[in-house]
């Protein structure tokens, strides 16, 4: 079955067109909504299309760990809900949830976005924990590059909240309309080959037919910050500097969209 | 003690704003939304569909399997540890048994339908917005019902029956938690649970006053499926 579709998604690209009409290296409509849970100290809806997923921010104080004792922590998970997708079931992150959560958490990091050091409260006794949890809410195609946008989205909307004198965060207070320090804005996109072809977001269906895909995380200065192979195929050299082109070409269409 | 005025300045039989919107996750079979003040519940359903694993299987009937649970970010304070625990188990069981009396799964002997809740957002009264989402993407769905279902969290502050908890009001050290789910035509009760100290005849007016609150839920449930169907 996947045989077939695959042969119909290439016969589909060869000629520069998709199931839904765009051409291979157009993303669908990006829009982002702000504030989304009032419970969160951040939290933002994107959609790509039909694809939604909302993430948010939770922060806690802690005390750093022994090794690090100058970095505030820094958490990205991905819940893939089974209210999503027929296929996602319920319990502990599957491969792809873990997968996806490792790759958002990677171009965050490295981009140095949220710089670990900017986390601390007081010197080896007490800094920021900063969760991001993003959930899917509905699949249809992409939830890397989606998860990836929602993380940095629900980062640029939260606002600390007040500690107490005892070190521990006021849940019960307003939140202060501190921010976040955010140095970049890093973005991901997915390049997807299938036969020789290229493209991008990739709908349900198209992501059947994957033979391979690089995950590019980009940072505004178009350099690269994350790397992710994923799938079967192996690339050449060729191929995976003309992924890492089409992602850096198109990162901003993403980033405009925050 | 006296409860002169709700912390929120509602009368006491008022509830929050509601607003529902059916077909909010276009990928399932049904889904919904409903929020009651500052609690948001997502509702899917998916199914009829093959139950695995085999051993739960019923070949008489189809059954209802019940999925509720918090969003990392949706609670009171801490993050919520995602997974859920012995509270959320407990939810969905009764939020399954909640369910089930409106529906007739006869038809689909050996299947399942699931329901998935999610809350992205939470201000007390969950379980209750949950249902009354599930009952409309229940709806949306497909499946044959004799009726929907309503819920809310009716309650005692000091000496006053409210209805609709917030969670200052909830979290209050004298008072009680009476969630209360309705079948709104037949006026039935599918789910009853309560915490707290309560006198009987309280008790007795508190759900008299959700069965009326649950009537009102469920004219928002309507009109909601309406639109959906307007819309198509």
């Amino acid at each position: 079955m996947y045989q077939e579709l695959k042969a119909h998604v290439l016969k589909c690209l060869n000629k520069g067109v998709r199931y839904d009409g765009r051409k291979p290296l157009e993303f669908r409509p990006i829009s982002i909504e702000y504030g989304v849970s009032a419970s969160a100290e951040g939290s933002a809806r994107v959609r790509i299309g039909g694809t939604e997923v909302i993430a948010g921010v939770k922060m806690e104080t802690a005390t750093p760990y022994p090794d690090t004792p100058n970095q505030g922590n820094l958490m990205v998970n991905v819940e893939l809900l089974p209210m999503s997708n027929p296929k996602f079931e319920t319990g502990p992150p599957g491969q792809q949830a873990n997968e996806i959560a490792r790759v958002v958490d990677r171009g965050i990091r490295e981009s140095k976005c949220i710089s670990v050091h900017d986390l601390v409260i007081k010197p080896g006794e007490l800094v920021w924990g900063v969760n991001i949890d993003v959930c899917s809410l509905n699949d249809e195609g992409n939830l890397q590059d989606a998860c990836a946008l929602a993380a940095i989205a629900a980062l640029k909307d939260a606002r600390l909240p007040k500690v107490t004198e005892h070190d521990e965060v006021d849940y019960d207070a307003p939140k202060t309309d501190q921010k976040l320090p955010l140095a970049r804005l890093p973005v991901e996109v997915t390049v997807i080959k299938v036969g020789d072809q290229f493209f991008v977001d990739p709908l349900s269906d198209e992501e059947m037919a994957i033979e391979a895909r690089l995950t590019v995380g980009v940072t505004e200065k178009g350099t690269v910050c994350a790397l992710q192979k994923g799938a079967e195929a192996p690339l050449s050299l060729e191929d995976l500097e003309k992924m890492v082109d089409i992602a850096v070409k198109i990162a901003p269409t993403l980033r405009n969209a925050l | 003690m006296t409860y002169h005025e709700r912390f929120d300045k509602r009368a006491f039989d008022e509830m929050r704003p509601m607003s529902a919107k059916v077909g909010i996750v276009p990928r399932a079979d049904g889904s919904a939304m409903f929020q009651i003040g500052k609690t948001i519940a997502y509702a899917t359903v998916y199914g009829p569909r093959d139950l695995h694993p085999k051993f739960m299987q019923n070949p008489m009937t189809g059954i209802l399997r019940v999925n509720y649970n918090m969003m990392p970010f949706s609670g009171h304070g801490e993050r919520v540890r995602p997974g859920g625990g012995r509270r959320s188990k407990e939810i969905s069981m009764v939020i399954q048994n909640a369910l089930l009396p409106v529906l007739n799964l006869k038809d689909y002997p050996n299947a399942v339908v699931d329901v998935f809740i999610e809350l992205p957002q939470t201000d007390a009264g969950t379980r209750c917005a949950a249902i009354t989402a599930a009952a409309m993407a229940l709806a949306d769905a497909g499946l044959e019902m004799k009726d929907l279902v309503a819920a809310v969290a009716a309650g005692r502050v000091e000496d006053k029956i409210v209805m609709d908890l917030n969670y200052l009001e909830d979290s209050h050290e004298d008072g009680c938690d009476i969630p209360v789910a309705v079948m709104p035509s037949s006026g039935k009760i599918t789910l009853l649970q309560m915490d707290g100290e309560i006198s009987p005849a309280m008790l007795k007016e508190a759900i008299s006053k959700a069965r009326d609150a649950c009537k009102k839920i469920y004219e928002v449930q309507k009109q909601a499926l309406k639109a959906r169907f307007l819309q198509l």
